[in-house]
């Protein structure tokens, strides 16, 4: 009744979900075990920056929605400057967006009738 | 309760109809009055979309309404023509009615919250029911020329809405693009009819599908048709309205929204499915929905992860979720000659994602409205440990988030994993950009949720708190969605996604014959 089953594949959230709240007690457990000895305030409690010297104030501290994925995008830099070139922002090339497509829909559609 | 059974189709746009003409002057009484109506108007419609459906699915026939019933007797005989106005509802148009009634419900509340304080929300109201009413009526009719005239009053509405701030210019400039698609689309939809018209004498969409020969001109009005609706719809590369209205519009609007691109996407299965059906090539015509759909996940995703505007970023997650329905269906199209068991999954799983997607995206939108009506900005880069402040918010925005991008166990994972599986065996190619691009959401969405919940409270963001229950409740309700269509997506892919699929997939015959006759 909970679950799916595709005819070649199957899913069943609620094991899915027991088996998850079985790893996050495991995961409790093994933290529980762990060393207690360590130093509120010092260095042993500080956010770890690649060894740099970690700012003091928290607007220096936050990482922000620029600093993730640069690397991708920089890396992707073909594909989203045509991609980016796309999207101008001007109506009449929205419009040629939607005449060319359905051009070629009624090209496709024609060839195969 | 047999009588608002009976007269439900018509009710649906009705009530909305005459609650939207009539919240101005309600509104005049007060703001209290103006929400009592506009409350009960969404509720008694939420009500009749669900003992609709419960009629429908029962049945597992299509309900004909005849308006000014007692002309004819339904299924006709003797070769009748059907001229008068009917709405015909099976059980997709009934599933598509329960999630315009789920986001109409959700959004109104939380617009009571959201509009508190601000002029202008007497006419805001009146334009947000107006719009429910236009998506209940593109859902419900059974004639082309309706479904025309019920798209054209969501394009205005949804159009007025968008640039309901006019305080704002980039709501203007927003507004107005969208009005001149929507306007475009229209056009190309009313040439359709107008061709099928010329053509057959008919309206109405089982007479029409009756005599559909796969002629040049049937072939015609089928491409103008595809390309309105799928450009109404969202489907790349003709989407670049959308993120502008999505993120433009203000919040409880872009969730409604939603709704409307997937009455277009409902109108536009429709006509593939019930209209032409097999009197065009089907394999082409779902390969060309195929190719949509890929192009819409990608780009849709891809241009998600490099946006710093929070609502712009949830605008393009929400483009590239049309892909995935489109996705599933084209699958169950492109297969629907030979009806292979999987053709039946991807319907399902496309189906399934558009009710998933509605509750994901809308509460998305929703937290999104709550945040920056929180914070003042939409800049991702302005934000930062919102969490602190907005404890319940950030939980609301993790479980939409995560549940849109696929993860287990949220509805969003139980429709893509049909989908997923269903266009493997059509494609393994399909698969694979179906789940690097939920991966990627994953990525988008995580970049959101560090930039604007997590990180040390930050000085410009120390005051933000939670919203007001009146704008909490009706995440938490789409978060129960969420969670409990997760978790038991067994249910209601049984009782309500299979029956709604099969209505598309097997139900032509049934359609038609509902109303002329076997």
């Amino acid at each position: 009744m909970n679950g799916l089953t595709s005819g070649f594949g199957a899913w069943n959230p609620i094991a899915w979900a027991l088996l998850f709240v079985g790893i996050l007690v495991v995961s409790f457990i093994v933290r529980s075990l762990g060393n207690k000895g360590y130093k509120r305030g010092t260095g042993q409690t500080k956010v770890f920056l690649s060894g740099n010297e970690e700012p003091d104030t928290p607007d220096a501290l936050h990482v922000r929605g620029d600093h993730l994925y640069w690397g991708m995008i920089d890396g992707l830099s073909a594909y989203y400057r045509r991609v980016k070139a796309w999207h101008t922002g001007i109506l009449s090339d929205y419009v040629a967006w939607f005449v060319g497509v359905l051009g070629l829909v009624f090209v496709i559609l024609v060839l195969v009738r | 309760m047999t009588a608002l059974t009976t007269h439900a189709p018509v009710l649906l746009i009705a009530i909305p109809l005459l609650g939207a003409f009539a919240t101005p002057l309600i509104g005049k009484l007060g703001r209290g009055a103006r929400n009592t109506l506009v409350g009960l108007v969404v509720l008694v419609v939420a009500g009749l979309a669900a003992l609709l459906a419960v009629d429908v699915f029962t049945a597992g026939a299509p309900t004909i309404y005849e308006m000014g019933g007692g002309t004819f007797t339904f299924p006709l005989s003797g070769g009748q023509v059907p001229v008068r106005i009917l709405f015909e509802v099976d059980s997709m148009s009934a599933f598509m009615g329960l999630i315009t009634a789920l986001i109409a419900l959700t959004g109104a509340f939380f617009s009571f919250s959201y509009w508190k304080d601000r002029s202008g929300s007497n006419l805001y109201f009146s334009l947000f029911l107006l719009l429910t009413a236009g998506i209940f009526g593109m859902q419900m009719t059974g004639d082309m020329f309706n479904f025309f005239v019920f798209l054209e009053i969501t394009s205005i509405a949804a159009a007025s809405l968008v640039g309901f701030r006019v305080w704002l210019k980039q709501s203007q400039e927003a507004g107005f693009k969208v009005m001149a698609m929507y306007t475009l689309s229209g056009l190309f939809v009313l040439l359709a009819i107008g061709l099928l018209y010329g053509q057959y004498g008919h309206l109405n969409i089982a007479a029409l599908a009756s005599r559909l020969t796969g002629s040049l001109t049937d072939v015609i009005a089928l491409g103008l048709l595809l390309t309105g609706l799928a450009m109404k719809a969202g489907a790349v590369p003709m989407h670049m309205w959308a993120p502008d209205a999505y993120g433009e519009a203000p919040a409880p609007t872009s969730a409604v929204l939603v709704a409307n691109s997937q009455a277009s996407l409902y109108g536009l299965f429709r006509v593939l499915f019930t209209l032409f059906g097999a009197s065009v090539s089907t394999g082409a015509v779902g390969w060309i929905l195929i190719v949509l759909a890929l192009l819409t996940i990608f780009v849709g995703v891809t241009m998600a992860l490099i946006q710093n505007d929070l609502k712009r970023l949830v605008a393009y997650g929400a483009v590239s979720q049309i892909g995935y329905m489109m996705l599933g269906v084209g699958v169950g199209l492109a297969v629907s000659a030979t009806k292979p068991e999987f053709g039946l999954v991807a319907m399902q799983g496309g189906i399934f994602h558009m009710l998933n997607d509605a509750a994901c995206v809308g509460l998305l939108f929703f937290a999104s409205g709550a945040v920056i009506r929180a914070s003042g900005t939409r800049d991702l880069n302005a934000m930062g440990g919102l969490a602190h402040g907005m404890k319940w918010t950030s939980v609301c925005f993790a479980i939409g988030a995560v549940a849109l991008a696929g993860v287990p166990p949220f509805n969003g994972f139980a429709s893509k994993f049909l989908i997923y599986e269903a266009a493997f065996k059509l494609s393994p190619f399909l698969a694979v950009i179906a789940v690097l691009s939920s991966i990627l959401l994953l990525a988008v969405f995580v970049k959101a949720f560090q930039a604007a919940f997590l990180g040390p409270r930050t000085t410009a963001m120390a005051h933000v708190t939670d919203p007001s229950p009146g704008m909490m409740l009706p995440m938490v309700a789409l978060v129960l969605v969420v969670v409990v269509f997760g978790l038991f997506p067994g249910f209601f892919v049984d009782h309500i996604v299979t029956p709604a699929a099969k209505a598309l997939w097997l139900g032509r015959d049934a359609y038609i014959n509902a109303v002329l006759g076997g």
